[in-house]
């Protein structure tokens, strides 16, 4: 039996899935932009709290992964498996930094008063409470996409040792690592938003 | 229908050296980052980031080398991005 897959079709549906992903985050970003123009000192403040050097050492780590994933699929391409199944192994070990870093972030601010209702920022300025609710919403989200990005490569991980993601026939894996540039993409904003502002 | 067959592979060499490049822009946004611009901080943080942006679409996303149906929808769907963006931060910044 002869059937055809239509490998471009197959890409237009996730890319259609990535545009509500960006407008999804890009509606975030409008509240960012609103908000910094009304209390841009604040912002400025909010962002000296943040650790520039864990925000730096994840921007790179994403970048590493997003490399890894792109080999990946150029490996399995190649009908190089083990490669492509060393490249996605790497690339989750770097979402595992990610998340890692995270925690050890948000558990540093947690510490120091500063979370959702809090003492301190309930009772501060409301640019500050401002600045740093939409930091917990948006790297909220994002971690969570990164975590999703992690099942989807994972899925792609068992069905590349299982013979079902081959050279000829790879769009679960060109999907899934489509869907993790995109948590790269979000971050690669993300970054000077918050971590740079002066 | 025949062109969907042909997918580009794209060189570990060039993926590395797209890694590079966007590496060293991250080193220029933090290095610039410290260098108080005025009201230029936000925008030359915002184009490099864009800059990068590019180069990962272009290159790990592959889009230089799909077709016309994902090229104009990304860019039917950035357009919509500005628009909403631009004309909600006009209302915002002249109110």
């Amino acid at each position: 039996m002869h059937s055809q897959i239509d490998k471009t079709g197959i890409r237009i549906g996730m890319w259609l899935f990535l545009y509500s992903e960006i407008i999804l985050f890009g509606g975030l970003f409008v509240l960012y932009a609103a908000y910094f123009h009304r209390y841009p000192e604040y912002f400025a403040d909010g962002g000296k709290e943040l650790n520039r050097i864990i925000g730096s050492a994840n921007t790179l780590v994403l970048l590493i992964s997003s490399f890894t994933v792109a080999a990946s699929i150029t490996a399995i391409q190649r009908n190089a498996k083990k490669k492509a199944v060393g490249f996605l192994l790497f690339s989750l070990l770097c979402g595992v930094i990610f998340l890692v870093n995270k925690y050890f972030e948000w558990g540093a601010k947690i510490h120091h008063d500063i979370y959702p209702n809090s003492e301190t920022l309930v009772n501060g300025e409301p640019g500050i409470s401002i600045f740093f609710s939409l930091y917990y919403v948006i790297t909220g989200l994002h971690g969570l996409h990164v975590i999703i990005g992690m099942v989807l490569l994972s899925v792609s991980l068992v069905c590349i040792l299982s013979g079902k993601v081959t050279a000829e026939r790879f769009s679960l894996l060109d999907n899934s690592g489509l869907y993790w540039h995109l948590v790269d993409l979000i971050w690669i904003f993300v970054f000077p938003l918050f971590y740079l502002v002066l | 229908m025949e062109k969907q067959e042909e997918h580009h592979i794209l060189s570990y060499k060039k993926l590395a050296m797209v890694l590079a490049t966007l590496v060293v822009l991250t080193g220029i946004t933090v290095g610039v980052s410290y260098v108080d611009l005025g009201f230029f901080n936000v925008p030359v943080a915002l184009a490099i980031a864009c800059i990068k942006v590019t180069f990962v679409l272009l290159f790990f996303m592959h889009l230089k080398y799909e077709g016309p149906v994902i090229y104009l929808s990304f860019i039917s769907t950035v357009t919509f991005l500005i628009i909403m963006i631009g004309f909600t931060f006009f209302d915002v910044a002249f109110r």
